[in-house]
């Protein structure tokens, strides 16, 4: 399953609501707002245990975070999105 | 007549209006030659962030813009250090010289004013 969150895990529940229910094999893409979770040192970055983490790229440098990123997150274009999309036939918007 | 306005930034840069919207209210009123000063709390201090390349989602890079307020008067900036570190920013790494204010240092800053506009 495929999970999308676009909010800031400072400001909103989401990316925790999401974590919480995840499957091990799960696969979470941080959007607009949600890719400030990615940002290496912050409180809410997700620990070891938690799913697959992917950042979409041009969300991530329109905020200038591409030199905070934290280790374990990998960067996604809009290309590799629209592929993740298609192989995960179940995808939850957290929001 | 000349008053203190702080602005209260609290939202980050793109996904929302707010951040914009703020500037340009600290725009207006530094055209009004009021004494503007801007407080970036919680979700706010993301605006501070450097190197925003926001044309790769098509909006206008928000730190520039900000960058811009000391051509205006505008050099009052402050932001909570407890929420730079808990975001994983340090003031170091920001776009443009803030200072930073713990909780007392808020406290004080919002006392001394005499219109207080949230955003």
């Amino acid at each position: 399953m495929l999970h999308t969150v676009n909010k800031s895990p400072h400001g909103h529940s989401a990316l925790a609501e999401c974590l919480r229910v995840c499957a091990a094999d799960d696969v979470v893409v941080l959007i607009e707002d949600g890719v400030y979770a990615a940002i290496a040192g912050n409180s809410r970055l997700p620990g070891p245990d938690a799913p697959k983490l992917y950042a979409l790229s041009a969300d991530v440098a329109a905020r200038g975070l591409a030199p905070h990123l934290a280790e374990g997150v990998a960067l996604l274009d809009y290309a590799g999105f629209v592929q993740l999309c298609c192989e995960h036939p179940v995808i939850q918007s957290w929001y | 007549m000349s008053k203190r306005f702080l602005i209260v930034c609290r939202q980050p840069p793109y996904g929302s209006s707010f951040a914009r919207e703020a500037l340009d209210m600290a725009l207006a009123c530094a055209a009004f030659e009021q004494r503007v000063a801007l407080l970036f709390l919680g979700d706010g201090v993301l605006q501070l962030a450097g190197a925003q390349q926001a044309e790769a989602i098509g909006q206008k890079p928000l730190d520039k813009q900000l960058g811009a307020l000391p051509l205006y008067d505008v050099d009052a900036l402050y932001a909570d250090a407890d929420a730079l570190a808990a975001r994983g920013l340090s003031d170091t790494t920001l776009a443009l010289p803030v200072q930073a204010l713990d909780g007392a240092g808020i406290r004080a800053l919002l006392t001394e004013q005499d219109i207080v506009l949230g955003f």
